[in-house]
């Protein structure tokens, strides 16, 4: 892999976490802000969830951005193999979100749940190697 | 079990996506209509389904719990996948895989034992609740001293 190609490589992969990391951070955020779709759908019923969730504007933003997400990754394997593609972003996405849940979602990261982030990334690494 | 389906519907989905989309011919762009037709080919469909199940699972999951919580969770469908590929398929798995296979699992072990949610300070919540009933008491005060005034005025009034 020549310089200018793996610089390449590494921004489209870049590219499939960081709008990855964006949307399920925005759709965690609507899904919070919508409240607990258990306790919407007895109270409400099927329609009543639905409803309570396609009018959250920020769920549509975490769905673009997702959607965005997966071109970037249609783009990434069209130019790039599977086998580095799915174990790169897959693994990453995964330390990213446990970041931005920490700052953004202001989540608590305790050490238990970095040990479980890092032993799943890994492990994803692995299978798909 | 909501994440039982998220780990289950997931890999199934796109298994079922991959077979459909080795079955048809290969699609170039310069005819992207037959995409479209790809979707209504039955292990298409169903992976779709799938997929639409799991999407439904995994929000209901994000409503409840963590997304640091969620996602090792979700994972776990790496292994149902690796599982399935050994005993259903009979695919040969390395010795990296079953290391992969332990860390997954052990990963979503140690997750699983915490708290799915973060606890939210009540005292902000509280505070807030409290200003709106002191707004109220202070609004009613005021409802009860115009009353008493208007009762004074109309004591003096000569009969």
């Amino acid at each position: 892999m020549t310089h200018t190609s793996l610089w390449f490589a590494v921004a489209m992969i870049a590219a499939v976490v960081v709008s990855s990391t964006i949307g399920e951070v925005l759709t965690a955020a609507a899904m919070k802000s919508i409240g607990d779709l258990d306790d919407i759908r007895a109270r409400s019923g099927l329609k009543g969830a639905i409803k309570a969730v396609i009018t959250c504007p920020l769920f549509f933003a975490g769905v673009g951005f997702l959607a965005l997400a997966f071109f970037a990754l249609l783009f990434a394997l069209n130019h790039l193999n599977l086998s580095l593609v799915a174990p790169a972003s897959a693994s990453l996405t995964l330390v990213t979100n446990a970041i931005a849940g920490k700052f953004f979602l202001k989540e608590n990261v305790d050490r238990r749940r970095w040990t479980a982030a890092v032993l799943v990334c890994i492990g994803v690494y692995l299978l798909a190697h | 079990m909501i994440l039982g389906l998220v780990a289950l519907c997931a890999p199934l989905g796109d298994t079922c996506l991959s077979r459909g989309m080795v079955n048809l011919p290969p699609i170039t762009l310069a005819h992207p209509l037959t995409l479209v037709a790809a979707v209504f080919t039955p292990w298409i469909a169903v992976g779709i389904a799938l997929l639409i199940g799991f999407f439904a699972s995994y929000l209901t999951a994000l409503s409840w719990a963590d997304l640091t919580f969620v996602l090792p969770a979700t994972a776990f469908g790496n292994v149902i996948v690796a599982l399935f590929a050994r005993f259903w398929l009979h695919e040969a798995i390395s010795l990296e895989r079953w290391a992969g296979i332990a860390l997954i699992t052990l990963g979503v072990g140690f997750v699983a034992q915490g708290p799915s949610l973060t606890e939210r300070p009540v005292v902000p919540q509280l505070r807030a609740h409290g200003s709106e009933l002191a707004a109220d008491a202070s609004g009613l005060d005021e409802s009860l001293q115009e009353l008493s005034r208007t009762e004074d005025e109309q004591e003096v009034q000569p009969r």
